[in-house]
C-alpha cells in the first residue's frame, strides 16, 4: 500500500464527460503533470476517435474508444477507471473492468442507486480481484498535487484556495462528497491542506469503507494525521475504533459524525444519505461520536467546533516536528479565454525556423544525399513513420509502374479531350482523376479489401471463390482483358519478384496466388493482374511493418490504396495533357456515326 | 432513498404472484383483501374470487407498517371465540377503528386508514414457524426457528438459527448450509419439508431484492398448504427498474405516525422526480423559526445538527431538505418559493424573527449564481411577507461562480429592503447558524 495515486497515474474515463475530464486536465496543467491523467474515453456509441481537449492555452486530442477493453489494450498502463456510467450500466461496466486481469487497480463509480444487491456483488468482486473500489454514489478522491477525479475539488481557483494543489500532511476521508470540498477548505484553512483524500460515497454498500482507506493512509508515510467525516447509520465507524484501540492505526484521527439531528425525530425522516439511517442506538451519530472519542480519537464537541480541533490537532503536529514547512509549488495559470482550434494537424508543421514533415526538416529530406527518397516522404507524411528502405522502395515501385497506360484509358483521354477543349493544366487533370473509381484503378482498394477478408477468415482459396459467387461480386484483382497464364503482364512479374527478393513475407499474395490457381484453371485469362498484385502487397507490406490488421483496414477503408493509384497515375495524365499543348490539337468531337441513337418521343403521363 | 417499507398485503401479493415458480410443491391461497373501510370490505365480499369473505370466519388488522400488531390489541380473530369473526364484525370493527386516533405501544400515534383481512387458519402451536432474511453487512442472513408466533423476539438467541451467505455463495453451498442449519427442535415429520421452504425462501427473497423478509409465524399444514400469517416485507427501491415487472403495483407508504406528505412536500417530491437534479423537503415543524435552504445531502445534515445543537430546542427548526445536482433556475425559483410560503404563514409564537438559512458548502460543479437567480426571484415575489414576519436572511455558500451569486444575492436583498448577510468559503459552514442565533 502507499499513496492512492501518483503524478504518473493515468485514468480511462468511461463516458465522455467533456466538462469533468476538462477540469481534470486543467489541474494536470496547473501542477504542471508530463502526462494528461485522462488516457482515453469510453463512449460506447461515439464515433469519434478522439476528443479535443483544452491542456493549458493548447488543444491535446484524447483517444476516444467504443469499450473498456478497447480502452486499457491501447493504455495498458491506464490502472484507474473512472466509471461514470449511469446506475443502469455501471454494475456492468465495472464487472467488465474487473474481468481485463491486471488493468486496474481502482475502479471510481459515480452513479447514485445502483440495486443494492448488484453493489455488493461488485464490490466483493472487486475485493477478490484486489480492485479497490470508490463509491459507488461519490465524487470521488484526490491526492493533490497528483492525480485529481473528475469534479472533486470545483473549480481550479477553489482548488487552488483549498490547497488542493499540493500535498498536505492530512488523510481525509468522508462520506458525503459535498463535504469532502467543504473539509478541504477547513482544513486549508486550520492547517496544511490535505496529502490524500476519498469520498467513500452515499450509498448503503460502497466498495472501499473508511477503514479500507484509513489503514492505506497509515501505511502512507506522506500521511501525517486523518480526519474521518461520518454518518448516522452503519457500524463502520466501529471498525476505524477496533484498529485504533488494536494499535493498526497510530496516526492521530479527528473524527465527527454527522446527523446528530436523528435523535429527535423517531422515524420516518431520512437525513442525509441512502446509507444514512439508524438501525440501532450504536448507529446513532451521538453513541459513534461517544465512543470514538473514548478510543483516543480527536472528536470536537460539535460540527461547528471542528476546525478548532482541526486547527489544535494540526499545530500539536508541527510543534513537535512531525510535520514540517510545505515548499509552496510554483503554479501554472490556465488562460480564462482559451479558443477551440477548428482545425487540426498532425502531419507537418510549419512554425518554426524550417518546416517540417513528421518532425523532418525538409532540407533533410529533400536532396539526394539526404537519402530520403518521395517513398520515404510518402511514408512521413501519409503515415507519420519513417518506413524502412524496402518499404520505401515498394512505394516508389508502385508509383512507377501505375505512372501511364497509354491513352486509351478512361482518365487519360478525359484529361485529352478537356485539353484540347482549351483547358489549364488543374482542370484537365482533375477530369482525368475523377474517373478514378471503382472501375478505374478502383480495383486496388477492392482486391485488398477482399483477399484481406478471406484470408483474415481463413477462407480457403475455393471458399472464397465460393463466397464471391454467393455475394455476386467479381473478385477484384483478378483478371486481364488481353494478358493470360500464357501471356503474363510484366508488371505483375516485376511486382511480385521484388517483394520475393525484398519483403520479409508476403502471406497474402501467397494466398492470392493460390486463388489465382483455380480461377486460371477455369479461364486462362483469369490472372491476378495489376491493381489485385499491388492492392495485396500493400496489405503485406503494412503487415510486415507490424501494423494491427484494425489500423490496416483503416487505411483501405480511408482510400490510401488509390491514392497511391493517383499519386502515380497523375504523372501520366499531366504527360498527356502536355502532349496536347505541345500538339496544339484543336476542339475535339466526337464523330456522329459512333453514337446510336435511338430517341423515341416522350410519352404523356 | 433505498430500502423502503411495503404493505404486508403488497408483500403476500408478491409471494402469490411468484408462488409456482420459487415454491413448487407447496400451496399458498393468498385470499387476503386490502380496505380502508368497512363498506370497501363489504362491497369486496361480493365481488366474484372474494366468496370466502361471506364464508369463512375472518381475521383482521391493521397494514401500516407498524408490528406488534397483537400485543398493541390490533388483531381481530374472535368476537366470543378465537375464529367466529363475521364479515359484518370486520367490517364493524375496522369503522370503529378508523373513529378515532391511535397510540401505539411504542408512542406512535396516528390515524389508521389500511386494514388487511384474511380467513381465520384454524392451527396449532407446533405447526407455526419462523423464518426471516435480511442483509447484515455484506452478507445476507437467514434466520430460522421452530417457533413462531410473536414470543419469538423473546429469546432470540435460543430459538432462532441463523446464517451467512456471503453474496457470492454458490446455490450448491448454499442449500447446504441451510440444511446444515435447520433448528434441530422442528419435529421430523416437518423438517425436510421446512429444509425445502427455507431454501425457496431464501431465493425468492434474493431474487426478488428484499432489503428485508419475515413471516412470522409461517404455518405449514397438512397437505404442504402454507399460511402466511404475518408478514414484514421491505423492498430495495433502488432495484425498481428491473424489478418493475415482478413486484407489480407496489406502494409505498409514510411510516404510521408521520403524516401523509403535506401538499408542499408532495409538489416537491414531484419535480424532484421529474428533475436530474435533487431537490428535497420534509416539513418538521410548520411553527418553526428557522427555515432552511440548504444545497447538498451532506450540508443539509450538518445544518440540522447545528440548529439543533445551537438554538437549544430542536422545535425551532422548521424543515429539513435540500437541493443539489445542477438544479435550473426555474426549479430553485419554485423550491424557493415553496420554503418561503411555508415559512410566512405563522407569526413565531414567542414574537421572535424569522431565520432564512441559505447555506451549503463548496459545491463540486453547481453554478452558485444560476442557482442563486432563482432564490432571487422567489425574494422578489415574498418580499413583503418575509418583511412582515422580520426574516432575517443569512447566506454562505462557495463553488463555481460563488462571487457572483453572493453579489447577486446581496444587492437583490438589500434593494427589495430585506435583512441579509453573505459569507464566502473563508466562513466555516455552518457558522452563519451560531451568527444568525447569537444577534
Amino acid at each position: 500500500m502507499g499513496a492512492l495515486f501518483t503524478k504518473e497515474t493515468q485514468a480511462i474515463f468511461w463516458n465522455n464527460n467533456t466538462s469533468a475530464i476538462q477540469r481534470m486536465l486543467d489541474y494536470d496543467y496547473t501542477i504542471s503533470r508530463t502526462k494528461p491523467s485522462v488516457a482515453a474515453i469510453v463512449a460506447p456509441t461515439s464515433n469519434n476517435k478522439f476528443e479535443k481537449f483544452f491542456y493549458g492555452p493548447d488543444e491535446i486530442m484524447v483517444p476516444v474508444f467504443r469499450n473498456t477493453k478497447e480502452a486499457s489494450e491501447a493504455f495498458p498502463k491506464a490502472d484507474v477507471l473512472l466509471n461514470f456510467a449511469s446506475f443502469r450500466t455501471a454494475y456492468d461496466v465495472t464487472m467488465e473492468a474487473i474481468a481485463i486481469k491486471g488493468q486496474f487497480k481502482t475502479i471510481m463509480v459515480t452513479a447514485e442507486g445502483i440495486p443494492e444487491r448488484l453493489a455488493r456483488k461488485m464490490n466483493q468482486a472487486a475485493r477478490d480481484a484486489g480492485v479497490i473500489v470508490i463509491g459507488p454514489a461519490t465524487v470521488g478522491g484526490i491526492s493533490p498535487g497528483a492525480f485529481k477525479i473528475a469534479n472533486v475539488g470545483g473549480t481550479i481557483e477553489n482548488i487552488v484556495n483549498s490547497k488542493l494543489h499540493r500535498a498536505g500532511s492530512c488523510g481525509l476521508v468522508t462520506r458525503s462528497g459535498g463535504l469532502f470540498n467543504e473539509l478541504s477548505n477547513i482544513i486549508a484553512i486550520n492547517a496544511d491542506g490535505i496529502s490524500e483524500g476519498v469520498a467513500i460515497g452515499g450509498d448503503r454498500f460502497v466498495g472501499s469503507v473508511f477503514i479500507d482507506n484509513l489503514l492505506r493512509m497509515e501505511s502512507n508515510p506522506d500521511v501525517k494525521y486523518m480526519i474521518l467525516l461520518g454518518e448516522v447509520g452503519g457500524t463502520e465507524e466501529y471498525k476505524v475504533i477496533d484498529a485504533v484501540k488494536s494499535g493498526k492505526i497510530k496516526k492521530p484521527i479527528i473524527a465527527w459524525c454527522i446527523g446528530t439531528i436523528a435523535k429527535h425525530f423517531s422515524s420516518g425522516v431520512q437525513f442525509g444519505h441512502a446509507g444514512a439511517s439508524a438501525n440501532a442506538d450504536a448507529e446513532t451519530a451521538a453513541a459513534k461520536n461517544k465512543a470514538m472519542a473514548e478510543a483516543g480519537i480527536f472528536v470536537p464537541e460539535s460540527f461547528n467546533d471542528l476546525p478548532n480541533k482541526i486547527k489544535e490537532v494540526y499545530t500539536n503536529l508541527k510543534a513537535k516536528g512531525v510535520i514540517k514547512d510545505i515548499v509552496e509549488p510554483e503554479l501554472r495559470t490556465v488562460p480564462k479565454v482559451r479558443r477551440a482550434k477548428e482545425f487540426i494537424c498532425t502531419i507537418s508543421d510549419d512554425r518554426g525556423d524550417e518546416a517540417t514533415y513528421a518532425g523532418y526538416p525538409i532540407s533533410s529530406v529533400a536532396t539526394p544525399d539526404t537519402g530520403f527518397g518521395i517513398g520515404d516522404v510518402i511514408s512521413l507524411l501519409w503515415f507519420k513513420k519513417r518506413y524502412p528502405k524496402w518499404a520505401t522502395e515498394f512505394i516508389e515501385t508502385v508509383i512507377k509502374t501505375v505512372a501511364d497506360h497509354g491513352p486509351a484509358v478512361s482518365g487519360a483521354h478525359n484529361a485529352k479531350v478537356t485539353a484540347r477543349a482549351g483547358k489549364d493544366v488543374i482542370s484537365s487533370l482533375v477530369t482525368g482523376l475523377l474517373t478514378i473509381g471503382p472501375r478505374f484503378g478502383g480495383a486496388i482498394d477492392d482486391a485488398a479489401k477482399y483477399f484481406k477478408y478471406a484470408h483474415d477468415h481463413n477462407m480457403t482459396p475455393a471458399d472464397f471463390i465460393n463466397y464471391m459467387k454467393k455475394e455476386g461480386k467479381t473478385i477484384s484483382g483478378i483478371g486481364h482483358r488481353i494478358k493470360s497464364v500464357r501471356n503474363p503482364d510484366l508488371r505483375v512479374s516485376g511486382l511480385k519478384k521484388f517483394a520475393a527478393g525484398n519483403f520479409p513475407a508476403t502471406p497474402l499474395l501467397d494466398f492470392a496466388l493460390e486463388v489465382e490457381k483455380l480461377t486460371t484453371s477455369k479461364k486462362d485469362n483469369l490472372i491476378l493482374n495489376v491493381d489485385g498484385t499491388i492492392g495485396i502487397l500493400m496489405v503485406d507490406m503494412w503487415r510486415a511493418l507490424g501494423y494491427p490488421e484494425d489500423e490496416i483496414d483503416g487505411f483501405i477503408d480511408a482510400g490510401t490504396l488509390n491514392a497511391f493509384f493517383v499519386v502515380g497515375r497523375s504523372i501520366g495524365f499531366i504527360g498527356h495533357i502536355l502532349d496536347e499543348k505541345r500538339l496544339g490539337m484543336p476542339m475535339y468531337r466526337h464523330p456522329m456515326d459512333d453514337i446510336l441513337y435511338n430517341v423515341e418521343k416522350a410519352t404523356d403521363l | 432513498m433505498a430500502q423502503r417499507a411495503i404493505r404486508e398485503y403488497d408483500g403476500k401479493a408478491i409471494f402469490s404472484k411468484h408462488w409456482e415458480e420459487y415454491f413448487g410443491g407447496f400451496h399458498y391461497g393468498f385470499k387476503s383483501v386490502l380496505v380502508t373501510s368497512g363498506a370497501e370490505l363489504k362491497a369486496k365480499a361480493q365481488e366474484h374470487g372474494f366468496e370466502w369473505l361471506k364464508r369463512e370466519p375472518l381475521v383482521a388488522k391493521p397494514d401500516m407498517l407498524f408490528g406488534k400488531r397483537g400485543k398493541n390489541d390490533l388483531v381481530l380473530f374472535k368476537t366470543a371465540k378465537p375464529g367466529d369473526v363475521t364479515l359484518d364484525a370486520a367490517a364493524a370493527w375496522i369503522d370503529a377503528k378508523m373513529a378515532g386516533t391511535t397510540t401505539l405501544l411504542s408512542g406512535q400515534h396516528g390515524q389508521l386508514s389500511h386494514f388487511i383481512v384474511e380467513p381465520f387458519t384454524p392451527h396449532s402451536q407446533a405447526q407455526e414457524y419462523y423464518i426471516s432474511a435480511t442483509t447484515v453487512g455484506e452478507d445476507d442472513v437467514l434466520y430460522m426457528s421452530a417457533e413462531g408466533g410473536m414470543e419469538v423476539e423473546e429469546g432470540w438467541d435460543e430459538k432462532v438459527n441463523h446464517i451467512a451467505i456471503p453474496i457470492m455463495m454458490s446455490d450448491a453451498d448454499m442449500e447446504h448450509a441451510i440444511k446444515a442449519n435447520v433448528p434441530k427442535d422442528i419435529p421430523a415429520k416437518d423438517k425436510e419439508k421446512f429444509t425445502s421452504f427455507a431454501i425457496q425462501f431464501f431465493k425468492f427473497y434474493r431474487d426478488m431484492n428484499f432489503a428485508y423478509l419475515e413471516i412470522n409465524p409461517i404455518v405449514m399444514l397438512d397437505n404442504n398448504e402454507m399460511a402466511i400469517l404475518d408478514l414484514v416485507a421491505r423492498l430495495d427501491d433502488t432495484a425498481g427498474y428491473l424489478m418493475a415487472e415482478k413486484w407489480g403495483e407496489i406502494e409505498y407508504p409514510t411510516a404510521f405516525g408521520m403524516e401523509d406528505q403535506s401538499p408542499e412536500e408532495k409538489a416537491i417530491a414531484e419535480a424532484d422526480a421529474k428533475s436530474g437534479a435533487s431537490l428535497k423537503l420534509t416539513i418538521l415543524n410548520p411553527l418553526g423559526r428557522i427555515w432552511t435552504m440548504v444545497a447538498g445531502g451532506g450540508a443539509s445534515v450538518v445544518y440540522a445538527d447545528t440548529i439543533a445543537d445551537l438554538s437549544g430546542d430542536v422545535k425551532d427548526l422548521a424543515n429539513y431538505g435540500e437541493y443539489s445536482g445542477g438544479p435550473t433556475t426555474g426549479e430553485t425559483k419554485f423550491y424557493a418559493e415553496t420554503v418561503l410560503d411555508l415559512m410566512t404563514r405563522h407569526k413565531d409564537p414567542k414574537g421572535r424573527d424569522k431565520i432564512l438559512i441559505i447555506g451549503g458548502a463548496i459545491a463540486n460543479f453547481t453554478d452558485v449564481a444560476k442557482t442563486f437567480t432563482g432564490i432571487i426571484q422567489a425574494f422578489e415575489n415574498y418580499a413583503t411577507k418575509m418583511k412582515a414576519h422580520n426574516t432575517r436572511i443569512y447566506v454562505r455558500r462557495g463553488g463555481p461562480n460563488y462571487e457572483k451569486g453572493l453579489k447577486d444575492i446581496k444587492e437583490a436583498a438589500d434593494r427589495l429592503g430585506l435583512y441579509i448577510e453573505v459569507y464566502g468559503p473563508e466562513t466555516h459552514v455552518t457558522d452563519i447558524v451560531r451568527m444568525a442565533l447569537a444577534k
